[in-house]
């Protein structure tokens, strides 16, 4: 079982509140992620929950049970850290054992657990190194490790993967979204990067200046983003946000298309402009289209190969039924 | 390096390097060279080849006990070194791992106390000492010295203490581990060489400390730099007892210091880079 429940938790810094109150119920065995710019409160509300941090107010339930008060070590949770968090002069067994230790686990029911831990993360020809001996990605794997043979009722997850490098952390990534399903146990992820927060999440939780500005799926986010900032910080790259005279046709405050919602031709459309930079990956072009007098530049998304060169004259067409309008508030229309 | 270094300029440096060390270390050299000379050698003049007679170690020895005096200097500086520890480590321990706004005023605040000539407070301590019967006691002075040394051992625990990752402690605390645990199997672990190079240059600093083991000891509590002290007044000047003693006195903590060298930069430097 791994349900958490927030009810009102809010918290301040002396007089900052980075956190205003705010409810928000993880279920059992969701894959929960926290995402939001730098110092949006998302880490902070993950060190709440797992007691590192102590709440200002409001009440934290897990499996119903009111564990506001409760030290870390009774919650019953693992937490996997940024910078991995290892006991470097431990050896990596004695590091996963660590937590069975203090549990006072029988030590051949120990040793089971060690085992199994480490054939599950390619550790086993490690277990005898020290944490210093090790690559990025191997320690990343032993802080799993830790984690996971406590069998706890869920794991928090903060920023695992930003100290790693970017093909490791793909391959990881995977691994993470494997062990979730492998487990079926709670997971909450913080992160910053959204790539992260879309592919791996079952519910995304978009936060910003500590509060909640959507929870949804990846693909809600995405659809239905509920006010301009979710629409700008979901989906790469993002969206265009066009205020204005363009606006004001659609009835609209803002509105927003995303770039794969854009046709792009040399020939005909709605908005005229120039091509500034374009990127060509082969399966995807990107281009960059200035002068259109709708904002800076337009970036429009193009399936396969298109023969534009920099500063050729194009026309854009929105996909009339995939445009996001938002009133003055920012909030969805 | 980018730049070849000539093999002239090698040769240069090395000889200014060595002439630099030599002018630090000759007044020590010469101490031991004034040792192993005669009375009337040691009265004549400046000279550096001695006639290598150990006449004044024995005198020393024989005239004023050796043991007793080192004895002394052995515990006062262990025994306030140890002390300062029990209660330097945890004092360190809150200021680095749950600091206020005012830890860094603390700090500074001890600090300042050791920016405090000494004679200034001379009176009151002499005075404390004579009523209280502190007066040429180990104990007395043992825990002077701690006191003495602690902003300084204090500080060197902080910024060791300091160097370890609070993410570690906090893992530990998500692990199940309580005060206890976290305490003795994840930050004592960690902390035990900055422990061990604070040890190391409290114990010299102690070893070394004269203004005040001089003022308040006679006899019984006497350690060695009030040993060496004693052959300056009181029987004239004989400079080859003196420096025989002086040798006798530095010996130890000489030894002690070389063959913890790798320790003691460790300690004072560390933090310092990365």
């Amino acid at each position: 079982m791994g349900q958490i429940t927030l009810q009102g938790v809010a918290k301040r810094f002396g007089e900052v509140e980075v956190i205003p109150p705010l409810d928000l119920t993880i279920e059992d065995g969701e894959f929960v992620v926290f995402v939001g710019p730098s110092g949006c409160g998302k880490s902070t509300l993950l060190r709440l929950i797992a007691g590192l941090e102590d709440v200002s107010g409001g009440r934290i339930l897990i499996d119903g049970k009111d564990a506001t008060d409760a030290s870390p070590a009774k919650r019953g949770l693992a937490m996997v850290f940024q910078s991995y968090a290892l006991y470097p002069h431990m050896s990596v067994r004695k590091n996963i054992a660590f937590p069975m230790k203090m549990a006072g686990m029988p030590k051949p029911e120990q040793d089971r657990r060690i085992e199994a831990a480490a054939k599950a993360l390619n550790l086993t020809s490690y277990l005898d190194r020290r944490p210093g001996q090790l690559s990025g990605g191997q320690r990343q794997r032993v802080a799993i490790g830790r984690a996971i043979v406590r069998e706890p009722s869920a794991f928090l997850f903060d920023e695992p993967l930003s100290n790693l490098d970017a093909a490791l952390r793909v391959g990881m990534r995977l691994e993470i979204s494997e062990l979730h399903n492998r487990l079926k146990t709670t997971m909450i992820y913080v992160t910053h990067d959204q790539v992260e927060a879309m592919t791996m999440a079952d519910k995304i939780v978009v936060l910003q200046a500590g509060r909640i500005e959507q929870v949804g799926s990846p693909l809600d986010l995405y659809h239905a983003p509920k006010n301009v900032f979710v629409a700008g910080f979901i989906g790469s790259p993002r969206m265009n946000l066009f205020t204005g005279a363009v606006a004001a046709d659609y009835g609209a405050q803002t509105i927003g298309v995303r770039p794969e919602h854009i046709r792009i031709s040399a020939t005909t459309g709605k908005w005229q402009g120039r091509v500034g930079v374009s990127e060509h990956l082969g399966s995807d072009s990107f281009f960059y289209v200035e002068g259109t007098g709708l904002a800076e530049t337009v970036t429009v998304r193009s399936g396969g190969e298109v023969g534009l060169r920099h500063g050729d004259t194009v026309w854009l067409t929105p996909d009339e039924g995939k445009i996001h309008k938002f009133d003055t508030n920012g909030d969805r229309i | 390096m980018a730049r070849a270094v000539t093999r002239n300029a090698r040769i240069g440096w090395t000889i200014a390097a060595w002439a630099v060390a030599l002018l630090i270390f000759f007044p020590i050299l010469y101490t031991i060279i004034t040792s192993l000379k005669s009375e009337q050698e040691a009265i004549a003049g400046f000279d550096l080849i001695p006639s290598f007679t150990l006449e004044s170690y024995q005198t020393v020895q024989s005239q004023n006990n050796y043991w007793r005096p080192f004895m002394n200097s052995v515990i006062l500086s262990v025994g306030s070194t140890l002390l300062a520890l029990v209660v330097a480590i945890p004092a360190a321990w809150a200021m680095a791992f749950s600091p206020t706004k005012r830890t860094k005023d603390i700090l500074m605040w001890m600090l300042s106390t050791k920016m405090m000539p000494a004679v200034a407070v001379l009176v009151p301590i002499y005075l404390i000492f004579l009523r209280t019967g502190l007066m040429d006691t180990r104990i007395g002075l043992t825990i002077l010295l701690m006191l003495i040394n602690l902003p300084i051992v204090v500080w060197m625990l902080y910024t060791y203490f300091r160097e370890i990752p609070g993410e570690i402690l906090e893992a530990a605390r998500m692990d199940g581990a309580s005060l206890r645990d976290e305490i003795l199997y994840v930050l004592t672990p960690m902390a035990i060489p900055g422990i061990a190079s604070t040890l190391l240059l409290n114990i010299i600093l102690a070893w070394n400390e004269a203004f005040w083991t001089i003022q308040l000891t006679t006899t019984k509590a006497a350690p060695l730099s009030a040993f060496i002290a004693s052959f300056s007044s009181p029987q004239g000047l004989f400079w080859a007892k003196l420096s025989a003693a002086s040798v006798m006195a530095i010996a130890p903590i000489l030894v002690l210091g070389w063959f913890s060298q790798k320790q003691l930069v460790r300690g004072l430097t560390f933090g310092a880079v990365k």
